[in-house]
């Protein structure tokens, strides 16, 4: 038997730290422009929790196109569905939500949040054979298509919960601030990145762990070749769908708490935003998600201070700034 | 021997495009069949409608006794093929032990059965935790290769294994191909380098316009320079 000489030397590759610098960067860049210390510690950790709360919701729509290279443009249902679920749970539960004890306001998040996932996850079930298997491979279709499910899923929650917006108070012990030295940094903020963290901690030890993470990982990639090493990338691709839609409904319950009312509207209205982010980090990236979606947050959060009037459009200023840089985004996975 | 595949009058439409038009070929068991051809005969799209990533639209496809032509790619992998693309298609996000993880399904990676490809491609041993997207084309042939064989499957096929690489590597690929075959694994190799389709062929069917125009024994057709220009529409001393 003749050996292949094992050839050259790999080729060294270098650690592309960059991107999840970015974050960093932009951080330490806006203080001077900030002024104060504790400004900046509240507006930052204003826009991580932010950034936390959309890439909970947009980490299985990045997952889901780099899969499928499905355009799911009816992912913001999941989101306004996980907040009228929030609301639903949480209206009988008032006892424990008014709680002073940490515990009692956190015991009544847990069924909301376990139903809020749970009713997303399984509605999208319905939602993917419905209205997306019909369109595979369809991209112009695709936005139609899923545009339309998500119309038609905001008119069935007017229909069911009434055009009006539900309030949603905090729960008592998750309001108020922590001061850090001058800073008053928000609980409710603090728990949100703390929920953000453990989702992207989560996900990235599936995806870099686990079987099932890696034929992910690896139909993101190239779903042809995963299907002829013998999976079944349909099954695995419906997984992702209801993990994804899950998350979305996680998100929606922790958007929903942050805005304290809950609206139909929701769904359209973070729909773009989520195409930003998942544009911005790369699609199917869920690395990128996250970076992005702190990214997009930071931003908005320092520009809302310094230019109110460019807060309105600083997202989609990002977005072209890193386009131009990196076209196909901060962490690039597929080669669609 | 019997055959192990039989196509017979398979069609295949892309699009508006009618690519195969009614191939017929066998590839007994236990011996590598070459199909040869000039550029857009219609080699890889027979390779890709024996796995089912497109489907044929009509004729019929036998593993053994087994119908396949409508069954998914998934089922036809697991009955027993494996498949290297002409793109070597290796998870570039993923490690070369990680490519191979998947490769072996469910069953755990074998050390012996390790040992043997390693025994071939070295270098995936000294690259087991790198990813795949660092390597070179030639070891990523290799991987691509070794993720075919990690477990014994009943047939191979391979698109182009040489394709691009250096001649040092190919030599070595060939004696590779060689052993997998002494191993009396059945393998369809496509192979536009008729002196590797020489070395490792023991039956060639030549395709044209989506047709099998010639099918025999790879002897003969090596020993007749005449039908080799008529078929290929190159000399042997220009097609290496």
């Amino acid at each position: 038997m003749t050996a292949i000489d094992s050839g050259a030397a790999l080729p060294k590759r270098r650690a592309d730290f960059i991107p999840a610098l970015l974050p960093v960067a932009l951080a330490l860049a806006a203080l001077p422009f900030i002024g104060s210390s504790s400004t900046w510690i509240t507006l930052t950790v204003a826009g991580l929790s932010m950034g936390m709360m959309i890439f909970a919701m947009a980490s299985g729509l990045t997952l889901v196109f780099g899969l499928m290279d499905v355009l799911n443009f009816g992912h913001g249902a999941f989101i306004a569905v996980g907040a009228y679920m929030a609301a639903l749970v949480l209206a009988p539960l008032a006892g424990w939500t008014q709680a002073d004890a940490l515990w009692s306001g956190l015991a009544a998040l847990l069924p909301a949040v376990i139903v809020a996932m749970g009713v997303s996850a399984a509605l999208s079930i319905a939602f993917e054979r419905a209205l997306i298997r019909p369109v595979y491979g369809q991209h112009l279709k695709q936005i139609l298509v899923t545009m339309g499910g998500l119309i038609v899923a905001e008119q069935l929650l007017y229909a069911l919960f009434g055009p009006q917006l539900i309030a949603l108070p905090l729960p008592t012990a998750l309001r108020g601030s922590i001061v850090f030295g001058d800073a008053a940094v928000e609980k409710y903020r603090l728990l949100a990145v703390i929920v953000g963290l453990v989702i992207f901690a989560t996900l990235i030890l599936i995806l870099t762990r686990t079987k099932i993470g890696l034929l992910i990982r690896a139909g993101v990639e190239n779903r042809e070749m995963v299907e002829a090493l013998g999976y079944r990338i349909q099954r695995l691709f419906i997984g992702v769908f209801m993990a994804g839609s899950a998350l979305a409904g996680l998100g929606g319950v922790m958007w929903a708490l942050y805005r304290e009312q809950v609206h139909a509207s929701v769904a359209q209205e973070l729909t773009v935003l989520m195409f930003i982010v998942i544009i911005i980090g790369g699609l199917g990236s869920v690395t990128g998600c996250f970076i992005g979606a702190i990214l997009v947050a930071l931003v908005a959060n320092y520009a809302g201070f310094l230019v109110p009037k460019l807060a309105l459009v600083s997202d989609i200023l990002l977005m072209v700034v890193i386009l131009l840089w990196r076209p196909r985004g901060l962490f690039p996975v597929t080669s669609r | 021997m019997s055959p192990l595949l039989t196509l017979t009058g398979v069609h295949t439409h892309i699009g508006r495009y009618h690519i195969l038009q009614g191939v017929d070929f066998t590839v007994p068991e236990g011996e590598t069949t070459m199909l040869l051809g000039r550029n857009g005969a219609g080699k890889t799209t027979t390779l890709r409608t024996i796995m089912g990533l497109w489907r044929a639209s009509a004729g019929s496809i036998r593993l053994a006794e087994r119908a396949i032509e409508k069954d998914a790619t998934p089922d036809i992998s697991r009955a027993g093929l494996a498949y290297v693309p002409e793109t070597m298609a290796v998870f570039s996000d993923l490690t070369v032990r990680e490519n191979l993880v998947l490769a072996a399904r469910d069953a755990a990676l074998d050390d012996t059965r390790l040992a043997w490809i390693f025994g071939f491609f070295p270098a995936l041993k000294k690259f087991w935790l790198s990813r795949a997207g660092t390597l070179s084309g030639g070891q990523k042939q290799m991987l691509s290769i070794a993720r075919a064989i990690v477990e014994p499957r009943r047939l191979l096929l391979i698109d182009e294994p040489t394709k691009g690489l250096a001649p040092a590597i190919v030599g070595a690929l060939v004696e590779c191909l060689m052993e997998i075959k002494r191993g009396g694994t059945t393998v369809l190799l496509v192979e536009q380098n008729f002196r590797v389709a020489q070395a490792v062929g023991d039956r060639v069917c030549v395709m044209d316009n989506g047709r099998i125009v010639h099918a025999g024994a790879m002897a003969e057709f090596a020993g007749d320079e005449g039908l080799q220009q008529k078929l290929l529409g190159l000399s042997l001393d220009t097609h290496q």
